[in-house]
């Protein structure tokens, strides 16, 4: 096991080539729905339990399926009202055991990306082919229902292996969310090809913010305002990203959907936002950003090991 | 490394659940449910009376609430009873005060510890909604079907023997199920379950051959969630449920009748102070129109004639 990950160089907030977004838009604003399917009894992992009681843990189960069954189309209604498009992180099971909820995020222009196959399948213990085969299935079952090419992973209940983001690269997946490093979009240092790092907040996460740190539902609302007044005031410097990730069994409930809707109403009516999804963002990443950022960083590693 | 080869396939991949108890389907796609009076909003109040013995196990876990420190845990075991000596009198004169009806859930433990309350129960237009044996006592797959089968029969027994009612509504210890508890519940003549929390309305589950109507009682908005495991202030709890309310309310201008439950615990919202909270809850729903407030065997009733 190493200390560092090796995945990125360290580069200062401070001291980075400048960020622009289409449109001169001072953030990039993305919202990341998890649209999950948690398996009732899933065949045992080595290194994680899937459920805090014994099976059948119908208590959780039911909990995470309130999202598939109401809390989705709260969400969504929500996000239409806003004008903002999902980039759905998503099981991609739920192709099969829901493909109604699928089509209606498709239709709607919705971005896919794979959290892998089911959220109670976790990549411990893998072998690089099994993990190889969960990317393959997650291309082409995302493609067989809506004719999409994944750009995006994040690793299912972000259970990650050392090999993990070499193959995401091998197999053209241009972003990882399972970095939390920056604020901005970074490069990813992979065996070949290309890759980056895009912001998914863990603590705009609603799962972060309702159960592990047991935000009241307007806190939470409080919290990303203010999330974004700071990101936005520090744009004028250079491009930032705000992402606020969602599971709908949790934010699509009703003591729970009102107060994020006003907070996400806050964020779409300001000007200089571009609502964007997390392809888009790595596709002008790509184009305007990757290879600049990429010298900085081996120019600071230059200069650091000259000293 | 690698995993066994059945990490790695998807035999109950397909259309719908990954389970036989229920169908897929969507809230907002079902058609509506009316109200009795044209009421938007049924108001479930279910006040929940549990029993946390001395000697209690945490097999297969601690129930939530259970007993913590070492034997004797006096301080918990008292904490919790306080609910069934004092608390459930403040919440009894509430519902007097506000003519209203409930639906209260109670281990078998407290009809045969404390068969007067059961009377001040069944003196009053009440519901009796079997939760269990007591705390002590999880319905879990470490039992054997004949051992389960028994604690739901004992527990049954118990509470439709001391109160002479009909008990057709269940919450499980915990909401904790073996994979057999609905088919014995079913079994021995239960309508409606409360344990699952994936709806905001009832829908009917499989369950040895019958079927089983599952109610919607709120799980993370329920008090004890609130204030014991997320630690919220009763300022907070109250805001949840307005707004929770107020959700539901403006939901079924289009969707049809909606349910809202409210779990006060015994043991929590009995306490001196939050009984002022429970109030101004009250007051802030029974404020609106159309509200029916009801119990869960007249809602599952109701929704049962429409829904079929």
């Amino acid at each position: 096991m190493e200390a560092d990950p090796n995945l990125y160089d360290y580069l200062p907030y401070n001291k980075r080539p400048k960020i622009v977004w289409p449109g001169n838009a001072r953030i990039a604003l993305w919202v990341a729905p998890n649209i999950e399917f948690y398996e009732f009894n899933p065949p045992p992992n080595p290194k994680r339990k899937p459920w805090a009681r014994p099976l059948p843990d119908v208590l959780a189960y039911s909990h995470r399926d309130y999202g598939n069954r109401a809390g989705w189309r709260r969400m969504m209604d929500v996000m239409d009202e806003c004008g903002v498009r999902g980039s759905v992180s998503l099981n991609v099971a739920m192709c099969d055991h829901h493909p109604e909820i699928i089509d209606a995020c498709n239709e709607r222009g919705w971005e896919f990306y794979s959290h892998g196959i089911y959220n109670t399948r976790y990549t411990y213990g893998m072998s690089i082919d099994q993990e190889r085969a969960i990317i393959e299935d997650s291309i082409e079952t995302v493609r067989k229902r809506t004719g999409q090419t994944i750009a995006g992973w994040l690793a299912p209940a972000l259970s990650n292996n050392v090999w993990t983001m070499d193959l995401l690269a091998e197999y053209g997946l241009k972003y990882t969310c399972d970095l939390f490093h920056d604020d901005q979009p970074m490069p990813v240092k992979v065996k070949s090809g290309r890759l980056i790092s895009i912001p998914y907040s863990l603590e705009m996460n609603d799962v972060i913010a309702y159960l592990t740190n047991q935000c009241p539902p307007r806190h939470y609302g409080e919290t990303i305002r203010r999330q974004f007044d700071q990101l936005f005031a520090e744009s004028e410097r250079s491009g930032t990203v705000m992402c606020i990730p969602l599971h709908p069994y949790l934010v699509g409930q009703p003591h729970r959907i009102a107060a994020f809707g006003e907070a996400l109403r806050y964020i779409a009516r300001q000007e200089g936002v571009w609502l964007a999804t997390g392809r888009e963002i790595a596709e002008h990443y790509y184009a305007n950003h990757y290879d600049t950022m990429r010298a900085a960083c081996e120019a600071r590693r230059r200069e650091e090991s000259a000293t | 490394m690698s995993l066994p080869p059945e990490n790695m396939q998807y035999p109950l991949r397909r259309h719908g659940m990954d389970h036989d108890r229920y169908d897929w389907s969507n809230l907002q796609d079902r058609p509506a449910i009316q109200w009795p009076g044209g009421a938007r909003v049924a108001l479930w109040v279910t006040p929940i009376l549990q029993w946390f013995p001395l000697n209690m196990t945490a097999a297969p876990f601690l129930a939530p609430g259970g007993l913590t420190m070492p034997y004797p845990d006096y301080r918990h075991y008292t904490n919790r009873d306080y609910g069934n000596r004092v608390g459930i009198f403040r919440l009894l004169e509430l519902i007097d005060q506000y003519e209203l009806t409930a639906s209260v859930m109670l281990n078998a433990a407290i009809a045969r510890r404390y068969p007067s309350l059961v009377t001040e129960l069944t003196s009053r237009n009440l519901e009796l909604v079997a939760h269990g044996l007591d705390m002590g006592h999880l319905h879990h797959s470490g039992l054997t079907r004949e051992q389960e089968t028994e604690l739901v029969k004992g527990a049954l027994d118990s509470i439709r023997t001391v109160s002479g009612r009909t008990i057709s509504g269940w919450l499980s210890p915990g909401r904790a199920q073996s994979w057999h508890t609905l088919d014995i519940l079913a079994e021995e003549g239960i309508q409606y379950c409360c344990d699952w929390a994936n709806d905001d309305m009832p829908y009917e589950m499989r369950a040895a051959g019958r079927k089983v109507l599952a109610m919607p009682l709120a799980h993370e908005s329920d008090d004890r969630m609130i204030l014991q495991e997320f630690r919220h202030t009763e300022d907070q709890w109250l805001q949840q449920v307005k707004d929770q309310f107020d959700l539901l309310y403006r939901e079924s201008e289009r969707y049809g009748g909606r349910i809202m439950s409210l779990p006060l615990h015994a043991w929590i919202m009995g306490v001196p102070y939050r009984t002022t909270y429970v109030r101004e809850a009250l007051d802030y729903i029974l404020a609106r129109d159309g509200v029916w407030v009801a119990t869960g065997e007249q809602i599952a009733a109701e929704f049962r004639r429409q829904a079929g």
